[in-house]
This record gives structure tokens, sequence and C-alpha cells, in this order.
């Protein structure tokens, strides 16, 4: 089945929480951004300024946009049919996401992915998405 | 100090709707209340403490439905944590009955989502920006299929799960409903018939989810002395327990649920195991939530929860333990799209002997109801109550 995109939504704007907007401005900039503590050194998804392990400081880095498919579900029942998943990227959290332009039946878990970048309905920012590699 | 037997079910009451287009949602709670009220023995001014959650109209947790069925109440609770919200509420209220703050507690669930039209578990609802994590899901479209389908999916990779064995869940729950006058979906089905009804989100097919429904139930608790003051078969509460699961930083592990941290406080209040339970009420939003509920809550080792529900093991009668005897969400009903009361209902009506001929457990002293509320794929809230007929 060839693959056929759908609209993405989005709620609010890169605005709404001040915290998060660096992330929306590197998807812009085709760069996958993570935060890394700036004392425990450990990475986490989705975006905080305190970190979620210790709560200190993080600090934004760009990924290498390299993972792994942790799980998926092909939602058929919507049109077009879409992929959500989980990526387990290279540096170690997951994160939730879609996969985009591929055969989404031939999708499996542990398949090797990497980051692709999708505009947003309206005036949305633009996303990361992950793509077989 | 353990809160071990400190309150009773006194009474509980199952709305028999299942599709209510002429009741408002607040009539439905009052009726529910009414209900149990009458099924206990007691009056609406014996009342004193009220538990609702996110289904109770209004928007401020207790005040608008407190003020609808004017309730003189010394202690309220709306700890909203979805379907297992009604469990939580067990326990919060056990605990304030045994604090002194309330001696009959009120909880009520009602809700309407098929008269409303609810696309339910299939399409995203967007919710408030501000909440942390809407900007980074809800653009990728999670709805409630497909984050149970991604549980599935995973729990499948890892142990060799199959649909044929989740598939068993929905033919137990289905040999229980043909008994319940009230259930939707009244009609047995087998294996064959679950994996061929249409994928709705892989690896779920449309009977591995639970039906939508209008309705709701009610319960009330009370303090040891009222409730042995009372005509009703005494069922007490002996053990609770409630936890989160979330995403854990980006830590992600979909093989398990919150039941595996709400479970061990609830057995150790109780002093039981789970080969003690005689009958399990298990949160059946789809057939995985049962599958993984019943690993974590340890009626079987991890991984092996597709062995354990095969072969008809759920069927009341037939296998070594009867589950959701009413027919559950998987047939029965969803009021509200939370499971969670009906849960305990059903367990009630096994401890008092009051369940279905057909499917009443013999000798049934100890029964556990677990409820799980939000979603396993992203977060959720576990919540386990242990019930003793005394
Ligand atoms: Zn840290």
């Amino acid at each position: 089945m060839a693959y056929v995109a759908r609209k993405i939504p989005f709620v609010g704007t890169p605005d709404t929480n001040p915290e998060t907007k660096p992330y929306f401005e590197g998807a812009g900039a085709g760069k996958l951004m993570i935060r890394r503590c700036t004392s425990c050194k450990k990475v986490h998804h989705y975006p905080r300024q305190l970190c979620p392990f210790c709560f200190n400081d993080c600090a934004w880095e760009e990924t290498s946009g390299k993972g792994t498919i942790y799980t998926l579900s092909v939602m058929e029942r919507a049109n077009p049919p879409y992929a959500i998943g989980y990526v387990t990227l290279a540096e170690g959290p997951s994160m939730l996401t879609n996969f985009v332009d591929c055969e989404l039946g031939a999708l499996k878990i542990g398949q090797d992915v990497k980051v692709t970048f999708v505009k947003t309905e309206g005036d949305g920012p633009s996303l990361p998405f992950f793509t077989p590699v | 100090m353990s809160l071990k037997g400190a309150a009773y079910i006194a009474g509980a009451w199952e709305h028999p709707t299942r599709k209510a287009p002429d009741k408002s949602i607040a009539l439905l709670h009052a009726e529910c209340a009414k209900g149990a009220l009458e099924d206990a023995g007691l009056t609406k001014d014996d009342i004193d403490g009220y538990f609702c959650a996110g289904d109770a109209p209004g928007g401020l947790g207790p005040l608008s439905m407190v003020d609808y069925m004017n309730l003189k109440c010394r202690h309220v609770d709306s700890t909203d944590v979805g379907g297992s919200s009604y469990q939580v509420a067990v326990g919060h209220a056990m605990e304030a009955i045994a604090t002194g703050r309330c001696n009959v507690a009120l909880i009520t669930l009602s809700g309407r989502p098929r008269s409303e039209g609810q696309a339910t578990g299939t399409a995203p609802r967007p919710g408030n920006p501000t909440a942390p994590e809407m900007q980074f899901e809800y653009p990728y479209g999670p709805a409630t299929a497909n984050l149970y389908g991604m549980a599935a999916a995973r729990h499948m990779y890892e142990y060799g799960t199959t649909s044929e064995q989740l598939a068993w869940i929905k033919v137990a729950a289905s040999h229980h409903a043909q008994h319940n006058p009230h259930a939707m979906l009244r009609d047995v089905v087998t294996v064959e018939d679950v994996v061929n009804s249409p994928m709705v989100s892989t690896p779920l097919h449309r009977l591995d989810c639970c039906v939508i429904s209008d309705g709701g139930g009610a319960l009330i608790l009370t303090k040891p002395e009222i409730a042995k003051s009372l005509k009703r078969p005494l069922v007490k509460v002996i053990g609770v327990g409630e936890s989160p699961k979330h995403q854990m930083g980006g830590n992600i592990d979909l093989t398990y649920t919150a039941a595996r941290w709400s479970g061990p406080p609830a057995w150790e209040m109780a002093g039981i195991k789970p080969s003690d339970i005689k009958y399990a009420s298990i949160y059946d939003s789809f057939t995985i939530t049962v599958l993984m509920q019943l690993e974590d809550l340890g009626f079987c080792e991890k991984g092996q929860g597709g062995k354990f529900v095969s072969d008809g093991n759920l069927i009341s009668g037939v296998g070594k333990l009867p589950f959701n005897t009413d027919g559950g969400g998987l047939c029965s009903n969803h009021p509200a799209n939370r499971g969670g009361i009906t849960k305990i209902i059903e367990a009630v009506r096994q401890l008092r002997g009051e369940a279905h001929p057909a499917v009443q457990v013999p000798n049934c002293d100890l029964a556990i109801a677990h409820g799980t509320g939000g979603a396993i794929g992203t977060r959720h809230c576990g919540s386990t109550v242990i019930l003793e007929r005394e």
C-alpha cells in the first residue's frame, strides 16, 4: 500500500510554553534537540528545564537523529492510516513519534530509523518524525 | 496503623442503562447514589463523605454534585486518575472513615459517551497545550486504541504473546455476558471471531476493545459498626493500593503496568496472595490491559499472561480464575469510558453470592477489583482493592 501522508495537527504555538521553544526552533532548522542535565549529565525527553532525574538545570544539545523502533501501532481505522510509535534514540531516551514515507505494514520493532521533519498544519511548527534508514 | 478492615462496602449499585440520551449526567450520578443507598438500607441524610472523579459534571471536583444532590458532607475528595479513580476512592474513603472524617462515604461514577457520539478509542483528543506533554504527543495522533496497541505490540515482541491468546480474554468475557440481560454484547464469541474482526490499531482488533456505553454506578462505604447494623452481607475492604506509572523521563518500558506497584501494598495489607483469590475483576479497556495486569498483580509470571488466559482459564466454572463475570467492559458496559466502579460492583455481587447463578463462584470469600486509568502507552494509574466476605 502506497504511503499517504496525513495532516499533522498542533495545539497552541511554540510560544505557549517558553521552556520548550528552542525545541521547535531546532526542528525548524532541521535539528532534533534534546536536553542534557548539567549536573547528572543524563538526557531525557520530552524536554524540561529541570532535570527529571535530579532537578538541576539542563542544557540543549543536538541529537544524531538516529534511533531504533521500540514499539509501534498502525491505526488502520484512520483515513489515511498512520503509524505511531516510540523511537529509542541513540542518545538513550525514547520519544513518541510517527513513522513516515514508508510502507507502514513493513515496520518492525528493533528497526533502525532516522529523523526527518514535517511541517504541521496551518502556521504550526515543523516537528521530528522518523523513517527507516 | 493498618487500614485493613477499617471500612465495609455496604451498598453497591450499577445503573442498568447502556444508552441514556434523555438523562443528564448529574441525574445519572444521583440515580446511582439512590440505588446504592437503597441497596445498603441507608438514606441520603446518612452520607457525610462524597467521592467522585473527572466524570462528575461541573468542573470543580465534587462541588456541583454535592449541590445537585443536596448532600451535607464533612469530607470530599475528587482525585481523578481516569478509570482507576474509583478503586482509589475506596482507599481514600477507607482512610477518611478510619480517621473519623466521615462515617458514610458515597462514591459515584456516571457518563454518557455513547449518547454523545464520542469516537472514544480512535480519535486523538486535543487537550490544553499547557499540559507539558501535549505538544510532544498530540501531533502524533495518540488515541486510546493505539496507545494500548503499542503496549500489546511490545508484549508480543518480548514474550511471544499472540493475538489468539489475547482473544481468549474476550471469549471468556462473552461467555459471562450471555447471562447478563443488561450487557451490550451478549453473543458468545470464539477466538476466530476476535482475530477475524476488523483491525482497529495493530495488533488490536475491534473485539479486543471494550464497548462504548452510557451508565454509571455507585458505592457506599461505612465504618464497621454501621455496616454490621445493616441487613446486607458483610463485604470488608482488606487491601488497597494505588500508584501512577509514566514515561520516567523517556525511559519507556511498556511491558508492565502500574499494577506492579499498586498490587504489593494491597496484598501486604490483606495478608493474602494471588492464589487465595476466588474471583477477579480486572480492568478491561482492551484485552491486553487484562493480560498485563494479571501478570503484574502476580497471578502468573511476567510474560506468561498469554498462556494463563488461554483455553478458558478466565471462564467461571471452567478455569482457575473467574474474571469479570458481568461481561466487563469488553461486553457489558464502560460508563463514562471508565470501568473502575463496575469492577468493584461485580466483585461485591460475587462476595454476596448475588452474581448470576450461571457465573456465581462457589464459596466466594476473597475477591480483587483492579483498575487502570489513563493510557498504558504514556501515563496511567493502577489501583487495587481486595475484598473479603465476612
Ligand atoms: Zn540531572
